[in-house]
């Protein structure tokens, strides 16, 4: 199936030799960064994590997202997304991907990576997460290229191949409820101590995610020969807009409790991002663009003329992915650094090298994914002639 | 994974037959020398339960710098503000991130942020000296993916270096702010190298151990020694402590009791 | 022959009439000259360079002061050789993550003979062997082998600390 990856048209060459050169760039400056130390990021002793994890935690929530399609398919045997599991699955293949790939970037001694196995510690949240982000990587892995190997011959998935698709329903869960247990579990961090956490990050996943499958499956239309299929795009623009109206909601519980019960480290930090602290407010404006935009854009999905036009629905998932992004990406990282604990206000900004190697690991990213989804579209074209 | 002590014996024993080790590695298989192989220093200082007692009423800022100073000189700890070479110097906002501060100090109001008890307005005009707290419930502990910080039996919250990936963990864990990371070569920014402690690689997070290093020896932490009185460390089990007398003689105040990470560093207000 | 000719699938078909020639010659060739080069790339920076084999240098003060029968390592030196570098890590367990779970604090080490010595690469192995570039870089550097205990630990501290 592999040989599929290799012919293409000279605009499919042309994609992944953009996408590798970005990740060629990134990874010069990631060589400069293990020279020099993390120091050349805009991270410091306050705001400890940036835009690498931030990164990580948003992309958990696109890995996650698959299991929208794969549960339909396999529980409630729902066969028109037959067609789209495969998407759904090499699309969580490449955000794993990502996502490890970031938390690999963000450690200060990846020459020490093996410690994490070497001396497995079960109270960290961080050894749990790595297992259950390999092993999901590993399932999507398996299951995809599986299933798509018995559709080209027409033979039915072997049945272990089923199991492992039940199995990765509940670990799709698991990956973002641990990611989100990674920040709700600390003390002192009023942003993130908050049992909605993994609640939130699941419906924000699963309207981020899902808007990316559908404007992947309107290029793959437009691109290739394989129609993923009106239908199938409407239903997932159906989960979107549940999940987004679901994760707006949640937003608002949380502001609730934050801003009634009054506590002033669970407020200060809303404050740092919608109103600014100390004079310092880098953030407010993408803030408020992020909370208005979703909730008009989960208000707009609610009408289904507008879900009806691929065009609009095509825009309004771009807006889900940006505010989802904003929220996740931005907000909630430095949200939880700032203010420090002693509340003091010191804000971040990721430097140039620190975006062009988050860029370069988005190249891989996308690379992997340009690889897998050529070769899931070139079998799909084949069963089809 | 180390060879412990056996595996120590036994692989100079295969050595020895194999005719690599000679006489040497036949002496170590005597019996009776190999329990006693590693011993702990005579005259180290040894307790159950260390704590910190800062005596705020003695408390001035030239005793703070003092402490500051003794703890930054006998532990390496660089300043990024004043780098040895002019053409190391950092933007003071960059020197600012990259700070790394074992002890260090802080007005009341951000000491104490959930604690504004209605303290004399001297108390509150006062830069207090903070620490790691070494927590008997230590969140950075509790998060360390790799045990790089470990609770010792006798309370100091300690790091290995050695282990330590940098994932930085711990410092969104810690709620006191007493961790700092390796953002850059501290080498270039330490004046004057104290031969009696290494200084940090790049990509690891460091902290005030209560001079671990020194209790072994015998020592009291090199702030209290610095500090003339003003910081008192002792064995809090120990009925006949000094921190133990002070704690009962004296109103003490803690950072961010409520949540519940026991801190064992005390303040007489 | 021709007849019992099975395909990928099982099925029987004809054995496929393919001409004898070397295809695709030119990729096949350009990928491994890129392999070869790949592969060649590390050993590069060391073509036409000889580096000695390492001579123990044993003359430092410290060694020259001690009588010539006492001169001796805290381990037997082909053991020495073969385990020093696990000797240091569990050195370093043993004080670093001392007092961790009950495990006692062990900054000494006593010699099979009986001798004792502070477990302490700067202070003890340094003490004698203060030839480090000498006594540790050189065999370090034969065997390409690159410890970074020195990104930390001073190997200028014995003298540092003797000179204040």
């Amino acid at each position: 199936m592999l040989e599929k990856a290799l012919v293409g048209t000279k605009r499919y060459y042309t994609l992944l030799a953009v996408l590798a050169g970005i990740f060629a760039l990134g990874f010069l400056f990631y060589l400069q960064q293990l020279k020099v130390g993390l120091g050349i990021t805009g991270m410091g002793r306050d705001v400890s994590w940036g835009f690498y994890i931030a990164q990580f935690t948003y992309l958990v929530g696109v890995a996650a997202s698959a299991v929208m399609v794969v549960l339909p398919y396999y529980l409630h045997n729902y066969k028109a997304f037959g067609r789209v599991t495969i998407l759904g699955e090499f699309l969580a293949v490449a955000a794993v991907t990502m996502c490890v790939t970031f938390v690999l970037v963000d450690m200060g001694r990846p020459d020490r990576v093996m410690n994490v196995f070497k001396y497995p510690t079960p109270n960290s949240v961080m050894f749990w997460d790595i297992i259950v982000l390999n092993g999901y990587l590993l399932l999507n892995i398996l299951i995809g290229w599986n299933v798509l190997e018995c559709e080209r011959h027409s033979v039915p998935p072997p049945k272990w191949v089923k199991f492992l698709s039940y199995v990765s329903i509940p670990w799709a869960v698991s990956i973002h409820t641990v990611t989100a247990f990674l920040y709700a579990g600390l003390p002192g961090r009023g942003y993130w101590l908050t049992a909605i956490m993994a609640p939130r990050f699941l419906s924000s996943a699963f309207a981020a995610g899902p808007s990316l499958l559908i404007l992947l499956c309107l290029l793959v239309r437009k691109y290739t020969k394989f129609d993923p299929g009106r239908e199938q795009i409407q239903s997932i623009a159906k989960i979107v807009t549940y999940a987004t109206l679901i994760n707006v909601f949640f937003f608002f519980c949380e502001v609730f409790t934050v801003f009634y019960s009054q506590i002033p480290d669970h407020m200060l930090h809303f404050k740092y991002l919608f109103a600014g602290l100390d004079g310092k407010a880098r953030l407010v404006p993408f803030m408020w663009f992020s909370i208005v935009g979703m909730t008009v854009t989960a208000i707009l999905l609610t009408n289904p003329k507008l879900r009806q036009n691929e065009n609009t629905l095509a825009a309004l998932c771009g807006m889900v992915i940006l505010t989802t992004w904003i929220d996740k990406g931005l907000g909630l990282m430095t949200g939880g650094f700032v203010p420090n604990p002693m509340e003091k206000v010191t804000e971040y900004a990721p430097t140039i090298p620190e975006g062009i190697i988050t860029l370069g690991v988005w190249a891989l990213g996308f690379l992997v994914l340009t690889l897998l989804y050529k070769v899931a579209v070139s079998i799909k074209e084949e069963i089809r002639s | 994974m180390g060879i412990d002590r056996r595996e120590f014996i036994r692989i100079s024993g295969l050595a020895a037959l194999l005719g690599l080790g000679g006489k040497g590695a036949f002496e170590l298989l005597r019996p009776g020398q190999v329990e006693a192989a590693l011993k702990p220093e005579a005259g180290a200082l040894s307790g159950k339960r260390w704590a910190m007692v800062v005596n705020m009423q003695k408390m001035d800022e030239a005793t703070a710098q003092k402490c500051i100073n003794a703890c930054n000189r006998v532990h390496n700890v660089p300043d990024f503000k004043n780098p040895n070479d002019p053409k190391n110097k950092l933007d003071p906002e960059i020197a600012n991130r990259y700070e790394v501060k074992w002890i260090w100090t802080e007005h009341y109001h951000n000491a104490f942020v959930e604690d504004q008890t209605n303290l004399p307005d001297k108390v509150k005009q006062m830069a207090f000296l903070l620490l790691c707290n070494h927590c008997d419930n230590p969140p950075c502990v509790r998060v360390c993916p790799t045990k790089a910080t470990f609770r010792r039996d006798d309370g100091i919250v300690n790091m290995d270096m050695h282990r330590c990936i940098g994932c930085r963990f711990c410092m969104a864990g810690c709620p006191f702010g007493a961790r700092s990371f390796n953002w850059r070569d501290p080498r270039p920014y330490i004046k004057d190298t104290y031969p009696g402690y290494p200084t940090r690689e790049i990509g690891v997070v460091e902290k005030c151990t209560f001079c671990a290093e020194r209790l072994a020896q015998g020592l009291a932490p090199a702030c209290a020694e610095a500090s003339g009185g003003t910081l008192i460390f002792g064995d809090l089990n120990d009925e006949k402590s000094q921190v133990r007398r002070m704690l009962q003689k004296y109103f003490s105040i803690r950072r961010k009791v409520h949540l519940g990470t026991n801190p064992q560093v005390y303040y007489i207000v | 022959m021709d007849d019992k000719y099975k395909n990928e699938f099982g099925a029987f078909a004809p054995r496929p009439q393919v001409e004898k020639k070397f295809y695709d010659g030119k990729y096949i060739l350009a990928g491994l000259i890129i392999f070869l080069a790949m592969v060649a790339l590390p050993f590069l920076p060391n073509v036409g360079k000889t580096i000695p084999p390492p001579e123990r240098q044993l003359d430092t003060p410290v060694i020259k002061k001690i009588a010539e029968k006492d001169r001796k390592c805290i381990m037997p030196t082909e053991w020495m050789r073969a385990n020093h570098m696990q000797m240091l890590v569990d050195w370093r367990d043993n004080v670093v993550r001392s007092d961790e779970k009950g495990a006692p604090e062990v900054r000494e080490f006593v010699s099979p003979d009986g001798r004792k010595f502070l477990a302490s690469l700067t202070n003890t192995c340094l003490d004698c062997h203060s030839n480090k570039e000498k006594f540790c870089d050189q065999c370090h550097n034969y065997v390409a082998v690159v410890p970074n205990c020195f990104g930390c630990h001073l190997q200028e501290g014995k003298k540092l600390a003797e000179a204040k």
